[in-house]
């Protein structure tokens, strides 16, 4: 297994928001995480690369046990993350966006330079010395993709990333996330669109209140449509 | 014109080492958002050991290895700070950080005259600098053109660093999401200790540079953070180029208020940030900031008037403390009304940092002025006593107003900052204006009259005053005023939005608690019979900070407690060692990082969690009083 979650338990405070959370990742996989807004798919991904202070259970990545690692600790080992809110550094040029994201090579995991990244998202390549803060959200969303590849992670958090976007650069962002897959990285994208999620995924999990209450192929969450209405809002 | 022309580049040249300094608090300050007060203290550290280096080696090699040597070794320091103290800091409060590296500064205050010597050291010229050159009659020592060079060239060195470097791209990064930079796999921890070792090595260096022109002494560092502030507050805290540019300014406006206003130069300097402030109060280049991390104070612990039983308390140990007289002596009762007065500036402070959330660094400012609003009167005018301590307040009541106003228009570090530059003002201005205020010679004679002129009965109208000071801050606290100037300093825009004029609020809690610690001060020079310029130094400043934060700063009652225990201390420990600020300085960082909640805090933590055993709920009274004050 690639990732493994186990026992994930985090809180807010004194809020307990995730329960016993499990989830597993194989070797080049892409696996949706699936909920309303909500029921914790970012709380998911920011306790597994350790932004969360608060919380117990255990990750292992690549078979090593990443739990109480730092975060630049966990990221560094080749699991990357891209935050929701995007967080482009909107003073620094895309170019410099992406040095801050550049990590050295890594044995075995898939390798992106500048120029790689620019023939993956086009429209970057024309605008290298453009502050972020002058970007679209669409072009701002791609930044971020792009600047955690510059780490050249293995597996790679992503959370929604077709949130707010426009429906030809989701289009995009479905082309673009195929291509990391086909270049052999591992991906958990979070999702409330169960469409978009359709178009990239080989499994999913659905999340509710903090619980993951499905885990299967795409095949089995279409035969499972009572699951589906449930807890999805379609 | 000549004349001008030579004023113009001493200007510029003073304006190399202020540029070094400022842009070393600003980088860090960008990344760690700590205000470095200690920064003062790394620039008199850079100078004292380029000193030694330069005396060590000689020739052209030794004079300039050594200045390098110097800044290289202080930033070598400046690691080990980072790593030890500051790593602990950088969550707390933005006051505990700035306490922290101001007891900093105090420690190595002591530190230096231990190992250096309470003398000015002169050092020896620059190799190769020792001339100077005419121009037109004015001679301009070749050293100020080094330095007027110097400036421009680090500056670009700067910004190559910060452009061109992918350390500077991940400080940039950093300055504005640091957590992000980290979850891009960069280690913060590194790049933090990175930065404060850069902002160290330039305040150093800007130290080191100075021995060629000026003495070094150990009063240096006082002098330059509050020329520092000054920069960065119209420069703009963070920004490089504003550090620049204000540096020249201000050099600028003191080498020409020196020829406007001969002995109180600094007036010119204070007229223009005052306009930079009222204009754009983020400073020429800075950005306006997101509302800081909270002051502390306001983590909720509801406040509550006092119950009937604790009335009665306060009411006993009252009379207990006014029995004193019957038992004690002479010497005994003249630190009794010390400790009373105390009591006094220190709930004024306190009034304002925890009720009013703006943590002022330059308190001592107020009491300062009501002391010598006091020997002014008796001394001047010849007005009895009654009407001295009645008027003496008075000036520390317009001291307040007017710095005040403008302090108010900014909050957290700002607002620190610029309140100890004020109090840095007034305290110069006290120090040369020597034909009003005796200069250092200060104002003597100062005597109460008879009726209170016996330790018992001084005492006793210290203790008096103390305890009507205490009760009508705290009918403040719980008037409506009270609940507005709480409301402010926890929800500014909410409380906007009901329709509170917040710096109005402000400004009035700030010339209250000017006023008060002025009627301190008043009765502190009857005390004493003299007044001199540490009235309002920044050592008692810091003494008051410590008081508030001793007894805790979240309790109404904590200020109180920590005056005494920490008078009372004071004034043993002054008559035990020599070396009171090294003392001081470690008391006060040690406070922070182990005991930020102070005595009564502690305490209440203590009560507190007693008390939720027994009965589990608290009380809906309690925590409906702070939603009201909403
Ligand atoms: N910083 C935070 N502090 C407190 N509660 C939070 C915080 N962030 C999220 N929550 C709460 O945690 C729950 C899960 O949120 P989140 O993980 O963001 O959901 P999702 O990403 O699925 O929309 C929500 O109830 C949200 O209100
Ligand atoms: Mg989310």
């Amino acid at each position: 297994m690639k990732l493994t979650v186990k026992d994930l338990n985090s809180f807010y405070g004194p809020a307990h928001i995730l329960f016993d959370i499990a989830l597993e990742v194989g070797e080049g996989e892409v696996v949706a995480l699936l909920g309303r807004n909500g029921a914790g798919k970012s709380t998911t991904f920011r306790s597994i690369v350790g932004l969360v202070e608060n919380r117990s259970g255990r990750v292992m990545f690549e078979g090593r046990d990443v739990s109480d690692l730092p975060t630049h600790a966990i990221v560094r080992g080749g699991l990357g993350y891209v935050p929701e809110e995007r967080r482009i550094f909107t003073d620094l040029t895309v170019e410099e966006n992406l040095e801050v994201g550049r990590q050295p090579k890594r044995p075995g995991a898939p390798q992106w330079d500048r120029e790689k990244l620019f023939k993956l998202f086009p429209n970057l390549g024309e605008m290298r010395s453009r502050p972020g803060g002058r970007m679209s959200g669409g072009e701002q969303q791609m930044l971020t993709i792009a600047r955690t590849l510059m780490g050249n992670p293995s597996l790679v958090l992503l959370d929604e990333p077709s949130e707010g976007l426009s429906p030809k650069i989701v289009e995009q962002m479905v082309d673009a996330i195929l291509a990391m897959k086909k270049e052999g990285v591992s991906i958990v994208v979070s999702e409330q669109n169960l469409h978009f999620a359709r178009l990239i995924s080989d499994r999913a999990y659905i999340i509710e209140r903090g619980r993951i209450c499905f885990g299967g192929t795409m095949a089995e969450l279409d035969a499972r449509p009572d699951v589906r209405d449930a807890h999805l809002s379609l | 014109m000549a004349f001008y022309i030579v004023q113009f580049l001493t200007g510029l040249a003073s304006a190399a080492s202020l540029f070094l300094v400022a842009s070393g608090l600003s980088i860090i300050f960008g990344v760690t958002r700590i205000v470095n007060f200690a920064h003062g203290a790394f620039y008199m550290l850079g100078a004292y050991v380029a000193f030694t280096l330069t005396e060590r080696f000689s020739g052209a090699f030794g004079f300039w290895g050594g200045i390098l040597v110097a800044a290289l070794a202080v930033a070598a320091i400046g690691v080990l700070v980072e790593m030890v103290l500051l790593r602990r800091i950088y969550h707390s409060p933005e006051l505990f950080q700035l306490l922290a590296t101001f007891g900093l500064t105090l420690m190595v205050e002591d530190l230096v005259v231990l190992i250096w010597g309470p003398d000015d050291l002169v050092g020896r010229r620059a190799p190769g600098f020792k001339g100077a050159i005419d121009f037109f009659g004015q001679n301009i020592p070749s050293y100020d053109l080094f330095l007027i060079v110097l400036g421009p060239v680090v500056l670009g060195v700067l910004w190559l660093l910060f452009q061109r470097t992918r350390w500077g791209v991940l400080v940039r990064a950093a300055t504005q999401d640091r957590d992000m930079v980290a979850a891009l796999g960069v280690n913060q921890k590194w790049l933090f200790t990175s930065v404060f070792a850069l902002g160290v090595f330039l305040a150093a260096l800007g130290g080191a540079l100075q021995i060629p022109r000026d003495a070094v002494n150990h009063a240096m560092d006082l002098r330059v953070i509050v020329e520092v502030f000054v920069v960065v507050v119209i420069g703009g805290l963070g920004s490089i180029i504003g550090a620049f540019v204000a540096a020249v300014l201000v050099s600028e406006l003191n080498a020409f208020g020196i020829l406007i206003f001969p002995k109180i130069s600094i007036i010119l300097v204070f007229l223009v940030m005052a306009v930079v402030l009222i204009v754009r109060p983020w400073g020429l280049f800075g950005k306006p900031e997101a509302p800081a991390r909270r002051t502390p104070g306001l983590t909720v612990n509801p406040w509550r008037p006092l119950t009937v039983n604790e009335r009665l308390a306060a009411i006993a140990v009252l009379v207990v403390a006014a029995a004193l007289p019957f038992v004690a002596g002479n010497y005994l009762l003249t630190v009794g009304s010390e400790i009373a007065i105390f009591v006094i500036f220190a709930v004024s402070l306190h009034f304002l940092m925890s009720v009013g959330g703006l943590a002022s660094f330059g308190h001592a400012a107020y009491f300062g002025l009501g002391a010598y609003g006091v020997a002014l009167l008796a001394k001047m005018v010849g007005l009895p006593m009654i009407a001295c301590l009645l008027l003496g307040p008075l000036l520390g009541l317009m001291g307040a107003a007017v710095f005040g106003f403008f302090a108010v228009q900014l909050s957290g570090v700002y607002f620190a900052m610029l309140t100890l530059a004020f109090a840095q003002i007034v305290w110069s201005i006290a120090f040369q204006w020597v034909s009003v205020t005796g200069g250092d010679n200060g104002i003597l004679g100062v005597w109460p009259e008879k009726w209170a002129a016996s330790p018992s009965h001084f005492y006793w109208l210290s203790l008096g005053i103390a305890a009507l000071a205490v009760v009508i801050l705290r009918i403040i606290v719980f008037s409506p005023f009270g609940f507005a100037l709480r409301a402010t300093r926890d929800s500014p825009l909410r409380s906007e939005a009901i329709g509170i004029n917040g710096k109005r609020i402000q400004w009035t809690a700030f010339v209250i608690a000017g006023t008060v610690a002025g009627l301190a001060g008043a009765l502190f020079a009857y005390l004493k019979g003299s007044v001199f310029p540490d009235n309002m130094g920044i050592s008692l400043s810091v003494d008051a900070l410590v008081m508030v934060l001793l007894g805790g700063v979240e309790t109404v009652s904590g200020a109180v407690v920590g005056a005494i225990v920490y008078k009372a201390l004071n004034i043993w420990l002054v008559s035990q060692t020599d070396l009171s600020k090294l003392v001081l300085g470690g008391f006060v960082v040690l406070i922070v990082v182990a005991f930020p909640k102070g005595i009564v805090g502690t305490l209440e933590a203590y009560m507190h969690r007693r008390r939720k055993s027994s009965s589990s709920a608290p009380s809906p009274l309690l925590t409906s009083r702070i939603e009201s004050a909403e």
